[in-house]
């Protein structure tokens, strides 16, 4: 049976190029970029020219990027960054309830560290209230942190907006593109972003490289300190192959990928939400991630929904209470408003630019006996 | 990182649950909800001289759940009252191979809830002796 893959926003493989782009990186190019000799000086070139293409992608003018191990750590950089190197100014960090948790764990520490957070409220598909971001900036408020694209249900907030009202208050403003970046235009010349969290492994890149895009006059405080790697703000020796992955994996996206992913996408929410009448589709219809479907099942558990479909090797993925690592219910639903009670049957599925309309089909038909079996047996019917 | 595979057995009852659905005229009815995760689990049952002739149950929870709410209707049908208000959560537990840590909790619900079936079926008998 073929295996058809659903879970392209926990991560991709790597793309055939950008893997045979890679591969001299580990043996041939080798040295060390700090090196002086011709070796390294090889290196250091191909490393720039990286981070030029990197910032290109996003028409970043008065930017610079710093390359971290991924989009974690680009967040915990970014906001521990500016917490702490801005302390002097304030220590009132606004940020919104639907973050990933590399936002939300980080704010959290500072919080245990004297810091203030004021977590902003979503409507029920996901939006923050530009009103309500506009009455919590404060005097001491060092920064705004508000993702991009939300990696559970799909929504993509309004940054430009967002970085205006940032702009006009005087407040450094953070966005978490990890979902987004590649897939909808980005362009710093427009939108008024001061720093940026991006990463390869969303994209078909590599795991473990990401990057933190920053203006030019912020002064961060570095997590790593060192040998002064990265503008001093990143130290340690650079992982080259991945640098060069990274920024081969923004060409793999095309536009026409991006037209694909879109019609595969509304092509399963208009029929699963025609075909199964207990479906509730989590997040907005326009406005959102490309690749990105989330539903709520009444009356079931996503974790049951999701091992049905891997027995039939269809992988998806579930933002459910009982999903194994906790057994809180999913923060995102809870914050767009789900009753507890109906909050575990949530279902992700995120697809890629291999999924085509017959893979949709076979998830459907697939999806549909396990959700009459499931809510058979469900005494909350 | 803490193991959050299932068991094969576990898998197994999961994919075909046992006693799966509802009785006509049930004798005791127990239903619980998770605390821990707000999943539900009701028990039905049918008794004849306190042997526990016929067992239903309907689950919304996860794996584990539907799982050992499967194996414990398994468990204790054709068992007298007795013996099956001495089945605890940890005996379902073993039985399938063990749960993940995380998981164990799941378990809580159906030993509790064949429990509470039981009550309501003596709580009626008393009731009309
Ligand atoms: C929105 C968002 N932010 C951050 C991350 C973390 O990125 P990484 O896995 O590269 O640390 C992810 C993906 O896991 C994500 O989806
Ligand atoms: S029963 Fe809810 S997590 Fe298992």
């Amino acid at each position: 049976m073929k295996t058809i893959y659903l879970d392209y926003a926990a991560t991709c493989p790597v793309d055939k190029k950008v893997y045979e782009k890679m591969k001299p990186y580990f043996t041939e190019h080798f040295a060390n970029e700090s090196s002086m000799h011709t070796l390294g000086n090889k290196v250091k070139e191909d490393v720039e020219e990286a981070r030029e293409n990197i910032l290109k992608k996003v028409n970043a003018k008065e930017h610079k990027l710093i390359f971290t191990s991924g989009g974690t750590e680009s967040n915990n950089l970014a906001i521990k960054g500016i917490a702490y190197s801005y302390k002097e100014k304030g220590k009132h960090i606004i940020t919104t309830k639907i973050e990933h948790d590399s936002v939300l764990n980080t704010v959290k520490f500072l919080e245990k560290e004297g810091y203030e957070i004021d977590y902003l409220n979503v409507d029920k598909e996901g939006f923050i209230n530009l009103e309500e971001l506009l009455k919590k900036i404060r005097k001491d408020t060092v920064l705004v942190s508000i993702m991009h694209g939300n990696n559970e249900i799909g929504t993509l907030q309004d940054i430009k907006k967002i970085g205006k009202i940032c702009k006009e208050k005087g407040v450094f403003f953070h966005t978490d593109a990890c979902q987004s970046f590649c897939k909808t235009e980005i362009d710093l010349s427009k939108e008024n972003i001061d720093l940026l969290t991006i990463n390869a492994h969303k994209i078909y890149g590599p795991k473990g490289v990401g990057g933190l895009i920053i203006k030019n006059k912020i002064k961060l405080n570095p997590l790593l300190h060192g040998g002064g790697h990265e503008y001093n703000l990143r130290s340690g020796t650079l992982n080259v192959p991945g640098i060069i992955g990274f920024s081969e994996s923004i060409k793999v996206i095309s536009k026409k990928d991006i037209e694909n992913m879109t019609r595969v996408r509304d092509y399963i929410i208009t029929n699963v939400l025609k075909e199964i009448k207990t479906a509730n589709l989590l997040g907005p219809k326009e406005k959102r991630l490309c690749n990105n479907v989330s539903f709520l099942f009444d009356f079931i558990e996503g974790e049951s929904v999701l091992l049905h479909l891997d027995l039939k090797n269809i992988q998806v993925s579930t933002g459910s209470a009982c999903s194994s690592h906790t057994l809180e219910t999913n923060h995102v639903v809870r914050a767009i408003g789900v009753l507890p009670k109906n909050s575990n049957g949530m279902v992700r599925i995120t697809i890629g630019k291999e999924t085509n309309l017959k893979d949709a089909e076979t998830l459907i038909k697939e999806l549909i006996p396990v959700i009459k079996k499931l809510t058979e047996m469900s005494p909350v019917r | 990182m803490e193991n959050t595979k299932y068991s094969k057995e576990v898998l197994k009852h999961f994919k075909n649950p046992k006693n799966m659905g509802s009785l006509k005229n049930p004798d005791g009815v127990g239903k619980l909800g998770n605390p821990a995760c707000g999943d539900v689990m009701k028990v039905e049952i049918k008794i004849t001289k306190d042997i526990i002739k016929d067992i239903k149950f309907q689950t919304m929870g996860c794996a584990a759940a539907i799982a050992t709410s499967s194996m414990i209707t398994e468990i204790v049908k054709g068992k007298t009252i007795k013996e099956a208000l001495k089945i605890t959560n940890k005996d379902v537990a073993e039985k399938l191979g063990g749960l993940p840590p995380i998981k164990m909790h799941c378990s809580n619900l159906a030993a509790d809830t064949l429990h509470k079936a039981i009550e309501d079926y003596l709580s009626k008998k008393n009731k009309k002796d």
